[in-house]
């Protein structure tokens, strides 16, 4: 068994120590340190696409995403500089900016992530333009039901149905601003083959995107924390 | 040479709206418009989104009635789902409907208009308003301030919010109330009780001083609807259509709600945003049809509460057909208030409002709904049509205020055909012309399903289409 090295770093200042597989993250959080996030959940493969989780690194002038770079020996992290908190601040207006996040008739209105974000991290306008995209909501599942409007493209509930659920049902299409969730090879979610509606991607979705069709506005309460217990107990089974 | 008087923006309304006069070669005014200059488009917003959100959305449509909106929209949605709602659900957006019309009904005649009554329609504007009826007759202040209240801290109570709550969904209600909070309020009814008693009572004592608004206000022949139950009585959530012409008779009765688009048809002119609906049976504008407090109590035949049954018969008595001078939308807003909180003591002591099952599961089973409730200012009709998986193709909304706007322009035409004179605008001609507006209380920015802010203006017009006076408030 080979030996786990020990390294310490400085996080706000603050001295701590981590083992050298964790992330930037991880070691914040074990110390009480809060770091804003929205496409990592445990119990998932992290992805570093919110942008979110940046943090400054001491001789580096690049932004680093704390959910995906690994501790160092000797790092020096600020976790909520002014900077970072413009940069969180701008990243959450443009989530609002680019899709029809309209939270007072949202079924996951005052249950929401993206909404809790925005509180979080001060942001009281959008000075950005809306795009007010054209979108649709796919109703076609029996029970779920997928609104485009909502989503922030996470992928959340793409990696909780390949990694966990193992169907891989869910998946992106296209580049950038174009991008979107499909189901299986683009047909309605109705219509797949592959979705077992175990409803997982609806309870990892951290916004109004992925609900339960019979909840009416304000309803849809997410259940986010059960992945890590059920990686845990399949793991103790194998 | 002929001349045009502009009101804009009218004041002390709901919304933005504009009033032009034309006048003729002698001065004297020749035609009225009233235009609504807002356009908000809930219609085609509401396009592809899921049925569910319907009541919520349509709650957006109003700050003061956001209750109404949500129940016209939950009818249309039960009926998409294809259910019978549980009984409590039904009593209790019902009650919640009443203490809407109180709370509305208090706005308008306490807030808006009774400075009109108190202050006199020439009294300088700065004057005009709660803060001089608080200094004139501060019981009428109070009271005004506590029947709104009653109304509005029962919606706060049981739908969590006074403003765009979204308690009532499709199906039912989302939660059951509990013992204390209804008796709370049952506690309080024989004070609201005496509250609207004491104003009716100080109302009837100053009709005769606006004689010569009563005659102009609107005082004209038109039908009437309004939504009556199995034995013609008010009922502001349910029933049936009925309407009734200027003697009183009924013209259309038994009206199922599902049939209205059979009596009611909707007519478009490009000075407005506001659509002209008319009763399809007797054409446009022939069909012009007022809707309401007023119109209500012309509908029914009893209002079916022992206080406002004995009001009712008093207001009625006033003329041998319908009432049809506008000016007592103001004494019927008064009545209705006495009826509502009857109403809602009633209810509040029937035990079905305390029952759990408050909510009907179902998913679509119908590709159409339509919604018909009574609105504080009238006769509300949401129509949705949807796809097999509940996502909205087609709606058709028609807002209380809507209903009444052929009567909104005949009424000013007819207020400044004997009050505006000449080519000079004094302070208590505008007002005339604005207060029959208010008498309607009109929400401009729900009928257009607005942006902008709320002031009134009227502007004095000549043949040639040049303005030659206006008059501003903000």
């Amino acid at each position: 068994m080979s030996k786990v090295r020990i390294k310490t770093l400085k996080i706000d200042d603050r001295d701590v120590g981590a083992r050298e597989d964790q992330t930037i993250l991880e070691v914040a959080r074990d110390n009480g340190i809060h770091i804003p996030t929205l496409c990592q959940l445990d119990g998932l493969t992290n992805l570093g696409g919110c942008r979110l989780c940046l943090v400054e690194i001491k001789g580096s002038n690049k932004l680093l995403p704390s959910c995906v770079t690994a501790v160092e020996e000797g790092m020096e992290v600020s976790t909520n500089t002014e900077r970072l908190q413009k940069h969180r601040r701008s990243i959450v207006e443009l989530f609002f900016t680019e899709r029809n996040h309209v939270c007072a008739v949202c079924v996951s209105n005052n249950n929401c992530e993206l909404q809790n974000l925005a509180k979080q991290v001060g942001m009281t306008h959008v000075h950005f333009p809306y795009m007010y995209p054209a979108l649709s909501v796919d109703a076609t599942h029996d029970r779920f039901a997928l609104d485009h409007n909502r989503c922030v493209l996470c992928t959340r509930c793409v990696r909780v149905c390949d990694e966990i659920e193992g169907a891989h049902t869910l998946d992106v299409r296209g580049r950038g601003i174009e991008a979107y969730i499909i189901t299986d090879l683009e047909q309605v979610w109705g219509e797949s083959e592959t979705c077992t509606s175990c409803g997982k991607c609806v309870n990892v979705c951290p916004t109004g995107a992925l609900f339960e069709k019979n909840k009416s506005v304000a309803e849809m309460k997410k259940q986010t924390k059960f992945l890590p217990y059920l990686t845990m107990m399949r793991g103790a089974r194998r | 040479m002929n001349k045009t008087i502009s009101i804009d923006p009218v004041t002390r309304i709901e919304g933005h709206g504009k009033i032009t006069l034309h006048l003729n070669d002698d001065g004297a005014v020749d035609n009225a418009y009233f235009h609504v200059t807002q356009f908000r488009g809930f219609e085609k917003l509401i396009d592809g989104r899921p049925f569910r959100e319907m009541p919520a959305i349509m709650a957006r449509i109003c700050g003061i009635c956001p209750i109404s909106h949500l129940s016209a929209a939950a009818k249309a949605c039960d009926q998409i789902l294809g259910v019978g709602i549980p009984k409590p659900a039904v009593k209790l957006r019902r009650l919640m409907n009443l203490a809407q019309i109180i709370q509305s009904h208090a706005l308008n005649f306490f807030y808006l208009s009774s400075p009109d009554f108190i202050m006199g329609m020439d009294a300088e504007p700065e004057t005009r308003n709660l803060m001089g009826v608080l200094k004139k007759n501060s019981q009428i202040a109070h009271d005004g301030i506590m029947l709104r209240k009653f109304g509005q801290e029962i919606i706060e109570t049981f739908a969590g919010k006074r403003i765009h709550p979204d308690w009532i969904i499709a199906g039912g209600v989302k939660t059951p109330i509990k013992k204390e909070n209804i008796d709370k309020f049952l506690k309080q009814i024989p004070d609201v009780l005496k509250a609207v008693t004491r104003n009716i009572e100080w109302f009837k004592i100053q009709l005769p001083k606006f004689k010569d608004e009563i005659k102009t206000f609107g005082s004209m022949q038109s039908l009437f609807m309004g939504l009556v139950n199995d034995n013609n009585e008010l009922d502001f959530y349910d029933g049936k259509l009925r309407f009734v012409d200027h003697t009183g008779k009924a013209v259309g009765e038994k009206i199922h709600p599902n049939d209205y688009r059979t009596y009611i048809d909707e007519h478009v002119e490009e000075w407005t945003y506001l659509k002209f609906p008319y009763y399809k049976p007797r054409g446009y504008p022939e069909g012009m049809y007022r809707v309401g407090p007023l119109a209500r109590l012309n509908v029914a035949e009893r209002c079916g509460t022992e206080l406002a049954d004995k009001e009712f018969i008093e207001f009625r008595g006033m003329s041998r057909g319908a009432v049809l001078s506008s000016f007592h939308y103001h004494y019927a807003r008064l009545i209705e208030i006495l009826y509502a909180i009857e109403k809602i003591e009633i209810l509040g002591n029937d035990p079905d409002i305390l029952q759990k099952n408050v909510r009907a599961e179902a998913g679509v089973n119908n590709s159409e709904g339509i919604g018909i409730v009574e609105a504080p200012r009238g006769t509300l009709i949401d129509h949705f049509k949807v796809d097999e998986n509940g996502i909205i193709q087609w709606g058709n909304l028609i807002i209380a205020t809507g209903n009444n706007n052929l009567a909104m322009n005949r009424s000013v035409l007819q207020v400044a055909k004997h009050f505006v004179k000449g080519d000079k605008l004094t302070n208590g001609m505008l007002n005339r012309v604005e207060a029959v507006i208010r008498a309607y209380d009109p929400c401009l920015s729900c009928s257009t399903h607005a942006i902008g802010k709320m002031p009134f203006q009227v502007e004095l017009v000549n043949s040639e289409g040049f303005v030659i006076d206006k008059l501003n408030r903000s």
